[in-house]
C-alpha cells in the first residue's frame, strides 16, 4: 500500500501547528473543529511592524510547498517562478506564508487524518467544508503568527476563490488582493467536470465507500481518471495540439488496439498515475465540493458588489485569453462588481495559449504585471519599491 | 484617437496638460482611454491624485499595471455603467468620444460617475477640415485626423457646435471650454462662438450635470 504523506510515519518538512484549542472553528455545515492541525511553509522574514506578510493560497491539487522541493515528488516548488529572491514575491522583502488547505492531505486536517473520536481515519465522516472554512482556518493561522494585516493575499484558480473570500470577509486584514484565473462562483460546467471526477473515484471498487485506508487499498484508477479529465480542462485545444498533435507514442503505426497509441493518451495516463502518488482520493472529493459550493454573491443576497462593499483593498484581477475553465468573462464580472463599489482595481487579460494552467507557467507578461502591481502596492504600504 | 503634437510645457501630450491643469490636487480621477497611463502618472506624481484608468488595448493596460497604476482593461461603451453615481471627482475622456459607439450615453455616464467630467475632442468644424471637403470633395485628412475613411477608428466625429448642442439636450453644463490650435496653444476666442468652431483644431471641456 502507498503510504499517504500525512500519515504519522512520514514527517513533513515545514511547520505544523494545532489551531482551535480555545475557540473552535465553526464550519459552514455547522460542525465545530478543534483542536486541528494546519501545516504551512514560510519564506523570508517578518518585518518589525509585521506589515510585509503575504499569504499565498494554493489551488485544488496544490500544497504548501510553493518555493521548495516537494517532499514526495522531489519536483521544484509549484510557484518558484513567482516566489523567491528577486521574484515578484521577493523573499528578501516579503514574509511569504502558504498553508495546506483545510480538507487537504499534506498535514492540515483532512479526511485521511485520524478522527479523535473513533481513532480511525475520518474518511466520509469528515465534515463537508467550504472555501469560507478554508479561509477562516487561514485567519486562525495568522492570529497564531501574530499577523493582523496581510500586505497581500494572492492565488490562482481555487487560490483566487480564497483571495476573494479573504477580501470580502476580512476587509481590514487585506491591503492588496490578487485573484488570478478565478471566479466569484463555480460555474455549472465546472461543477459538471468535478462531478465526473468524483464519480470516477467512487466507481473504483478500491474506494470502499470512502473507507479504503482500513482496507489497505487506494482507488488509484478512479483518482487517476479524475485527474486525467481535470487535466484536460486546465489546458487548451491549442496547447494540446502544439504539444502533441496526433503524434504517436513510441510507435510508427496505429496498433489497432486500446494501448496509448497517441502521445496525448500516454501523457494523460502519466498525469493520472503520478497524481495518485501525491494526492488523496477523499481529499479530492471534499476539496472539489468546496469549490462547487463557492458562490460569493449568494452569501450576500445574490449581489456580488455587496460582498465587497466598503473595501479599501487594492485589487489586481488577472485572466488568460485561452482559459476556458475560469474564463475572462468570469473575471470581468468580479471587476464590474468592484467598480460598482468604486474599489481600487486593476484588471489585466494576458495573451496565452496555455489555458487555465498559464498562471503556473513561465508567462513573462504575468511576471511583469505581478511585479508592477506588487511594487506599486509596496510603495503605498511603506515597504519601499 | 488622434495624433496631437506635444508642447514644451511638460512631457505629456498637450491636451492632457490642459486636462491636468483643470484637476484639483488630492482628488479622485477616472481616466477613460488612459493609453500608456501618461496622465495618470502625471496626476499621481504632481497632484497626489487617486488616479484610476480604463484602457482598451491590452498592451496599454499591461504597461500601466506594470508601472503600478490602477487600470482595468475595458472601454467607455461597456465599462462605465457599473460605477456608482459620483464615484469620482473627475471623469476624464480625452480624444476618445469620437471613437465610441454610443457617444451620448458615454457623456451621460461621464457626468454621472464624475462630479465633473473633462472631455477633449478633435473639432470637425475646423476650417481646414471644411476646406478639404469643399475643395477636394474627399474625406478630410489632417494632422489631428490622419486616417483614411476606411481605416479610421473615429466613427462619431463632431464639431464643437454639435457637441455643445448635445450638452444642452442632455442637460449638461459647460463650465469651461478651451479651443486649441495645431500647436496646442490656447486660442483667445470663445469656444462657444462661431470663430472658435472655425479656428479650433481641438477643444477641451469641463462639464457637470445641470
Amino acid at each position: 500500500m502507498q503510504h499517504l504523506p500525512s500519515l504519522p510515519d512520514a514527517p513533513l518538512p515545514g511547520n505544523r501547528v494545532q489551531l482551535g484549542r480555545d475557540t473552535k472553528l465553526k464550519l459552514d455545515c455547522g460542525v465545530e473543529l478543534g483542536p486541528f492541525p494546519v501545516a504551512y511553509c514560510t519564506y523570508g522574514a517578518l518585518n518589525e511592524d509585521r506589515s510585509n506578510a503575504v499569504l499565498v493560497c494554493h489551488a485544488l491539487t496544490g500544497d504548501q510547498y510553493v518555493a521548495e522541493e516537494h517532499p514526495i515528488t522531489g519536483k521544484p516548488g509549484w510557484w518558484e517562478l513567482v516566489v523567491g529572491p528577486g521574484k515578484p514575491l521577493d523573499t528578501n522583502r516579503f514574509f511569504i506564508i502558504c498553508s495546506n488547505v483545510l480538507g487537504g492531505c499534506l498535514g492540515t486536517l483532512g479526511p485521511t487524518e485520524l478522527n479523535p473520536e473513533t481513532g480511525m481515519p475520518y474518511g466520509l465522516s469528515f465534515p463537508v467544508i467550504t472555501i469560507g472554512d478554508m479561509v477562516r482556518a487561514q485567519a486562525m493561522l495568522l492570529d497564531h503568527l501574530g499577523i493582523e494585516q496581510l500586505f497581500c493575499v494572492i492565488g490562482g484558480s481555487m487560490g483566487a476563490m480564497q483571495v476573494l473570500e479573504w477580501a470580502s470577509r476580512y476587509k481590514d486584514r487585506v491591503f492588496a488582493a490578487i485573484p488570478i484565473a478565478g471566479a466569484a462562483r463555480h460555474t455549472a460546467q465546472n461543477i459538471a467536470f468535478h462531478e465526473v471526477g468524483r464519480q470516477a473515484i467512487m466507481a473504483d471498487p478500491d474506494w470502499h465507500g470512502g473507507d479504503y485506508v482500513s482496507h489497505g487499498a487506494i482507488p488509484r484508477r478512479g483518482l487517476g481518471v479524475a485527474r486525467m479529465t481535470a487535466h484536460i480542462t486546465y489546458l487548451s485545444e491549442a496547447a494540446l495540439h502544439r504539444k502533441f498533435g496526433r503524434s504517436l507514442q513510441d510507435r510508427d503505426m496505429l496498433s489497432f488496439g486500446f494501448d496509448a497509441d497517441f502521445q496525448v493518451e500516454s501523457y494523460l495516463r502519466h498525469q493520472g498515475s503520478t497524481f495518485v502518488d501525491r494526492f488523496d482520493a477523499n481529499s479530492y472529493l471534499y476539496i472539489t465540493r468546496a469549490m462547487d459550493y463557492f458562490d460569493i454573491a449568494a452569501e450576500h443576497g445574490g449581489s456580488l458588489p455587496e460582498a465587497f462593499e466598503g473595501t479599501k483593498s487594492r485589487f489586481c484581477i488577472i485572466s488568460f485569453t485561452s482559459d476556458w475553465l475560469f474564463p475572462t468573462s468570469e473575471n470581468r464580472a468580479i471587476v464590474h462588481a468592484l467598480n460598482a463599489v468604486a474599489a481600487n482595481v486593476s484588471f489585466v487579460e494576458i495573451q496565452s495559449d496555455q489555458g487555465h494552467d498559464a498562471f503556473l507557467l513561465d508567462v513573462p507578461e504575468l511576471d511583469k504585471v505581478l511585479a508592477g502591481f506588487i511594487n506599486g502596492c509596496a510603495e503605498r504600504r511603506g515597504l519601499g519599491r | 484617437m488622434s495624433d496631437s503634437t506635444s508642447s514644451g510645457r511638460s512631457d505629456i501630450r498637450v491636451d492632457l496638460q490642459f486636462i491636468a491643469d483643470m484637476i484639483e490636487p488630492r482628488t479622485r480621477v477616472l481616466d477613460i482611454g488612459c493609453g500608456d497611463g501618461a496622465l495618470l502618472s502625471y496626476l499621481s506624481e504632481f497632484k497626489q491624485v487617486d488616479a484610476r484608468g480604463i484602457e482598451l488595448s491590452m498592451a496599454g493596460v499591461n504597461e500601466c499595471v506594470s508601472d503600478g497604476l490602477s487600470v482595468i482593461q475595458g472601454d467607455a461603451d461597456t465599462d462605465l455603467d457599473d460605477y456608482p453615481d459620483g464615484a469620482f471627482d473627475y471623469a476624464v475622456l480625452s480624444q476618445t468620444l469620437q471613437a465610441t459607439r454610443h457617444p451620448r450615453r458615454v457623456v451621460e455616464n461621464l457626468v454621472r460617475i464624475g462630479r465633473r467630467a473633462i472631455l477633449s475632442l478633435p473639432n470637425f468644424g475646423h476650417w481646414k477640415v471644411r476646406l478639404w471637403l469643399l475643395a477636394c470633395g474627399r474625406m478630410p485628412q489632417t494632422e489631428t485626423l490622419p486616417f483614411h475613411w476606411y481605416d479610421t477608428p473615429n466613427i462619431h466625429l463632431c464639431t464643437i457646435r454639435d457637441f455643445l448642442e448635445l450638452c444642452e439636450e442632455i442637460k449638461v453644463d459647460v463650465e469651461k471650454a478651451i479651443v486649441l490650435d495645431t500647436q496646442g496653444r490656447t486660442l483667445p476666442m470663445q469656444a462657444t462662438g462661431l470663430t472658435g468652431n472655425l479656428m479650433g483644431v481641438q477643444a477641451v471641456f469641463l462639464l457637470r450635470k445641470s
